[in-house]
């Protein structure tokens, strides 16, 4: 299993995990003093040319935290899966950024920056970190008005490198050598606008550029875990698991638990179209087994604890599959239908005349009942009452201890 | 009976302690930029999250509104989410960091000697004008960041350097909003 992150939570207590929280903050806004950020005027100058220090200083951290991170992931150090990637939200993102670059030209600082500036005494740096309050406080009492628009053009946890359909590697490249070339055209810049001499900086600086191109091009040729290394990774703990059917919840347990209203259960059905259509719990979701790995970074966003994912096929063969990807793929608390779709009909559609068990057994992992027509979730059977049964079963749902980011980025 | 000098307190005040070190250049913005991204980094790598700061006030201000009118947070869905019921709004990881960067910021800045109590401004504006442009554009730039669900630090600094497509279009909204308006307030710098 990836080391990192850790489950703070679970290894300090929650003093231990707010005080690594705070001794991060304290790094973070020591970074930023050193950097001359808390000087409004410094601030400003980056939008007229003559010094453009917020440039050099954030695109050199977002490279530098790139090129790590991207080498913690592909050394298996760090689970990216467990990482806070920022969803996408198009167009309140842009407008809310156009929103931020009017302030910031106006008032000079950026909500992290005024608090720096305003320990360190700098009035204007206090009146700022105020004026964020009251924007805070506005935006709160006013969201509902464009609820639609603040929800909208919602893109869930997309990267670049999905984005633009390159290996993670090269899009590391890429932005490096933007980061560069912006570096270079800023140092030309200053020199026009501000009269500073780029030769005077510290060559080491070219050094440095040149370390975080080479470790991209060996991300590109290591390359990222696949969902296959992963799940080779993680195999000797987890096949254990599977072996001793301590993950397949008897379909009792399953119909118990969508009555129990401290678990969110979210089916994946992950047969194909057809059997889905034919017949599939009422509440499941189609995610066919080719497809699986394309909703993954929905179900990674999925917030609370309480979340327990289920996968479904006829029997068990292709959702035993897609547990070992969403397994590999960090997604806590899947379990797999005891059984299938097939089991389930067993049970609960024993007494419906429509549904008749096909004449001759068909293959693995194919449905062995008859429909007289595809209705989905319209019969009975796909939504029985819980108290209309009662099974015997050993209970093996067991939420896990949360691990990774507590989500809500700047939220 | 005892002098009066014995009762002053002894070597230099607080005031001297605090202001009078000798005052250090800034760091080369490369060496600062790598030392930032280095604790972007470790963010991540040791708890999930990156780095924050409005969310941190964001739910100092929502902690005030729960205090004058529950009522009103309990119906507000925006609200709800941080301070519904008896949830408290600080009993999250971007609150420690905020209240982090307020500390390291003094620290550095008491070190190298950069506590001063003044205004930076530019030179044909007065000090109360630049009061009012802070609070000002403090007040939009957190009414963006709310917006787009996150400030420089959550949304540029963070989602730039774990590849968020959204957080890169941000980052260049910012850009693109300061210097669409910054010839229209170059007086107010220069």
């Amino acid at each position: 299993m990836t080391p990192f992150p850790l489950a703070l939570e679970a290894l300090f207590g929650k003093a231990g995990m707010y005080l690594v929280f705070l001794v991060i903050g304290i790094a973070f806004g020591w970074s930023l003093e050193i950097s001359g950020f808390a000087i409004s005027t410094r601030l400003a100058a980056q939008f007229y040319f003559k010094d453009l220090t917020v440039l050099k200083v954030m695109f050199t951290a977002i490279i530098v935290a790139m090129v790590l991170l991207f080498s913690a992931t592909a050394l298996g150090l760090l689970d990216f899966n467990l990482i806070w990637v920022n969803p996408t939200y198009l167009w309140s993102g842009i407008i809310g950024g156009l929103i931020m670059g009017v302030g910031f030209i106006i008032g000079g600082f950026c909500p992290g920056t005024s608090l720096v500036s305003m320990a360190t005494f700098k009035i204007d740096g206090g009146f700022f970190a105020l004026g964020t309050l009251f924007g805070i406080f506005v935006f709160g009492e006013t969201e509902q008005l464009f609820d639609a628009f603040y929800n909208g053009s919602y893109y869930s946890r997309l990267t670049l490198p999905e984005f633009l359909g390159l290996p993670v590697g090269v899009t590391v490249l890429l932005v490096v050598l933007m980061a560069v070339f912006m570096f270079w055209g800023g140092e030309q810049l200053e020199r026009i606008f501000g009269g500073k001499n780029p030769k005077e900086a510290p060559r080491i600086r070219i050094f440095g550029a040149g370390v975080l191109v080479l470790i991209s091009l060996a991300l590109i040729i290591i390359g990222q875990p696949t969902t296959a290394r992963k799940w080779a990774m993680l195999a000797p703990t987890k096949e254990q698991a599977l072996i001793d059917r301590q993950v397949q919840i008897h379909p009792g347990e399953l119909l118990t638990s969508i009555y129990d209203s401290k678990i969110n259960i979210v089916m994946l059905d992950v047969r194909d179209e057809a059997d889905y259509n034919l017949f599939h719990l009422r509440g499941a979701r189609l995610a066919p087994l080719a497809n699986l790995t394309e909703i993954i970074p929905e179900l990674l966003l999925e917030p609370a604890a309480n979340t327990v994912y289920v996968v479904m096929s006829n029997d068990e063969l292709a959702a035993t599959q897609a547990w070992m990807v969403l397994t590999a793929e960090s997604v806590p608390n899947v379990y797999i239908l005891e059984g299938g779709i097939n089991h389930w009909l067993d049970l609960f559609a024993s007494e419906d005349s429509n549904i008749a068990p096909t004449p001759i057994p068909p293959g693995d992992d194919r449905l062995k009942y008859t429909f007289p027509a595809a209705l989905g979730d319209r019969f009975p059977a796909a939504d029985p009452s819980l108290h209309d049964y009662e099974f015997e079963y050993t209970p093996k749902i067991q939420l896990q201890t949360k691990r990774g980011p507590s989500g809500g980025g700047c939220g | 009976m005892t002098s009066l000098a014995t009762t002053k307190p002894k070597g230099r005040s607080l005031k001297a302690r605090l202001f009078n070190r000798p005052e250090k250049p800034y760091v080369n913005p490369y060496l600062g930029g790598t030392l930032l991204g280095i604790v972007l980094f470790l963010a991540f790598f040791i708890t999930g999250n990156g780095l924050g700061a409005s969310g941190g006030l964001n739910r100092f201000v929502v902690l005030i509104q729960d205090w004058i009118a529950p009522q009103h947070v309990n119906r507000v869905a925006y609200l709800l989410k941080m301070a519904g019921g008896d949830k408290n709004p600080l009993d999250d990881w971007v609150v420690f960091v905020a209240a982090g960067a307020i500390l390291g910021g003094f620290f550095s800045g008491w070190l190298n000697g950069r506590l001063k109590v003044e205004t930076n401004k530019g030179p044909n504006i007065s000090v109360h004008t630049r009061w009012g442009l802070a609070f000002l554009g403090g007040a939009i730039m957190a009414y963006g960041a709310r917006m787009a669900r996150g400030c420089t630090s959550g949304q540029a600094l963070s989602g730039g350097a774990t590849l968020s497509a959204g957080s890169w279009v941000v980052m260049f909204a910012i850009f693109g909003g300061a210097y669409a308006l910054a010839y229209f307030l170059r007086k107010t710098w220069y």
